[in-house]
């Protein structure tokens, strides 16, 4: 592997950069591999790369039916936090943010990752009890957390409409300073050149259309590049979870459905946080390319077209407005939607399914972005050593028969957040 | 956004309308545990036609029948409750 470095960048540049080779291979599919990975998103070729790296592992392919990242990891708004209630969530996700605070060392793949603050805002009395309380549970774990006065809000973001006429009055908020954003394609490009080079096949172009299951366990996988023979498998395919997980005759506790994103013009550098709210469903923050992120509730019923529903834009668009009125003077640049596997109590499933040999890591919900690096690093040991770790054992796929769902707004046997 | 076409009111956008469940999840109110459950918790969750369950609630409120492609967005027939499709079930 070329190794990227300002030296490097030097040299080459004194040949006119003309020397760079391909940053990972192309290669066709073997007849047989230790593990499979189905779905060349982040979550995939992260748990490529942790399966090589961390166990050794390295007869390996991520089979992606497009590009790696044209999924939901290119799709997604990048905000990155640990900022949870409950402890089997916070655990999952503080250690995902650790992976990411080393990710670009370790990848030797600049990442963009930058750690300028998740803040959620509270409108209310009942908003701030809840967030001192998601605070609290957090600081007990070692995760930083503050709550925000309104003058220090005030101080953070200048252009928050903080009067007491707003139609969402801002009375106070909760930060957790280590969250951030990162760049999504490079989080995907990082791994696959990282995994690539450590040995594991990334192959493009080649879609899982069939399960080889024989005696109650898998044996390979059909794919429009020929079949595939396997050890092991694994499910990594975020909105598409059901339709291959039904490969292998399985129903899941999972509906699809559509999440959106817009984006600005760009301008000047105006928000320098991440902004969210504790009671309505908005999240702004700004890229380095200056264009305004904006996301919002999904679209609420099943589909995988990936074609948003035009009423999302208005709706979003007035709440952003409403939060920072400087933002009604931008254009629309652009926005787009991907098909997410809402789990019927808003966490993720990471572990074996009732197939032997078949494991599943689906569930993420509109959430799974800023897990990659820990989804990738559990999943991996999950594979390598057929039982999952203590931080992903909670998030079973059986759990929703046993009752011990973990349902972080207590909203019920129903698709996340409707 | 979708065009629903209310039997009673007639064209109307997406917008006044809510998604329940696929009508095979439809839990009655003396299932039986064993069904229960899946019912509760597990989806077919199909990439193609689909009968479900939506409500116009910023309508006439009435519950409604649809059947719908979840990936090219045709809506092939939309039934009141109690009333069946030609030739089909639901
Ligand atoms: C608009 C939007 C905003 C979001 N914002 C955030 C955010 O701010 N923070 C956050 O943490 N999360 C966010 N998310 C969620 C996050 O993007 C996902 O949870 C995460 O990217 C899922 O990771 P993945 O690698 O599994 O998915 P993907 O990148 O979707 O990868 C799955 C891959 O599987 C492939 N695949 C599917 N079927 C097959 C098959 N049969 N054979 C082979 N390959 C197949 C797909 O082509 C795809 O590339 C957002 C999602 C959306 C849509
Ligand atoms: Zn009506």
């Amino acid at each position: 592997m070329q190794s990227y470095s300002a030296l490097n960048l030097f040299r080459r540049g004194l040949g006119g950069h003309k020397s760079w080779t391909r940053a990972w291979r192309d290669p066709a599919p073997k007849s047989h591999y230790d593990v499979i990975i189905i779905g060349g998103g982040g979550h995939g070729l992260a748990t490529a790369y942790y399966l090589a790296k961390v166990h050794g592992i390295k007869n390996v392919a991520v089979l992606e039916r497009g590009w790696i990242g044209g999924g939901n990891t290119g799709r997604n708004t990048t905000i990155v936090r640990s900022n949870y209630r409950q402890p089997a969530l916070h655990n999952l996700f503080e250690f995902s943010l650790k992976l990411w605070e080393g990710m670009s060392d370790d990848l030797n793949y600049n990442v963009m990752f930058s750690q300028r603050g998740a803040l959620f805002l509270g409108h209310s009395d009942s908003d701030m009890i809840r967030l001192a309380e998601r605070g609290d549970a957090m600081r007990c774990m070692g995760i930083d957390a503050e709550l925000m006065s309104k003058a220090q809000l005030r101080k953070l973001i200048p252009l928050l409409d903080m009067s007491d006429e707003a139609r969402f009055p801002v009375v106070g908020g909760l930060i957790q300073p280590r969250g951030g954003t990162a760049r999504h394609d490079a989080v995907a490009w990082g791994y696959a050149r990282a995994a690539d080079a450590l040995g594991v096949d990334v192959i493009q172009n080649c879609e899982v259309t069939g399960m080889d299951i024989r005696g109650g366990k898998i044996v390979g996988v059909k794919t429009t590049k020929g079949d595939i023979g396997a050890d092991r498998v694994g499910i990594c395919v975020a909105g598409n979870s059901g339709q291959v997980a039904a490969m292998a005759d399985l129903r899941l506790p999972i509906e699809s459905h559509l999440l959106q994103a817009f984006v600005s013009e760009p301008v000047k550098p105006m928000i320098d946080t991440v902004i969210m709210s504790q009671s309505i469903h908005c999240y702004i923050s700004q890229s380095d390319k200056g264009e305004i992120v904006l996301g919002g509730d999904p679209d609420m019923y099943p589909t995988y077209s990936q074609r948003g529903r035009p009423d999302r834009i208005e709706e979003v668009a007035g709440q952003a407005i409403a939060l920072i009125p400087a933002l009604s003077r931008l254009r629309m640049l652009r926005s787009w939607a991907g098909t997410t596997d809402m789990s019927f109590d808003g966490s993720p499933i990471i572990g074996k399914t009732p197939v032997d040999e078949l494991y599943l890591n689906g569930g993420w919900c509109y959430g799974g972005f800023k897990a990659t690096p820990g989804s990738g690093w559990l999943y991996a040991h999950t594979l390598a050593k057929g039982e999952p770790h203590a931080l992903n054992a909670p998030f079973r796929l059986d759990r929703f028969e046993t009752g011990a769902t973990i349902d972080e707004t207590g909203a019920g046997p129903m698709p996340h957040h409707r | 956004m979708l065009l629903i076409h209310c039997p009673h009111c007639g064209p109307r956008a997406q917008a006044e309308f809510v998604f329940e469940r696929p009508l095979e999840s439809i839990i009655q109110i003396d299932e039986a545990l064993p069904d229960l459950i899946p019912k509760l918790y597990s989806r077919v969750n199909p990439k193609g036609p689909s009968w479900e369950l939506w409500r116009h609630t910023y309508g006439c409120q009435s519950w409604l029948k649809l059947h719908r492609d979840t990936h090219n967005h045709t809506i092939h027939a939309v039934l009141e409750i109690g009333q069946t499709p030609e030739g089909g079930d639901a």
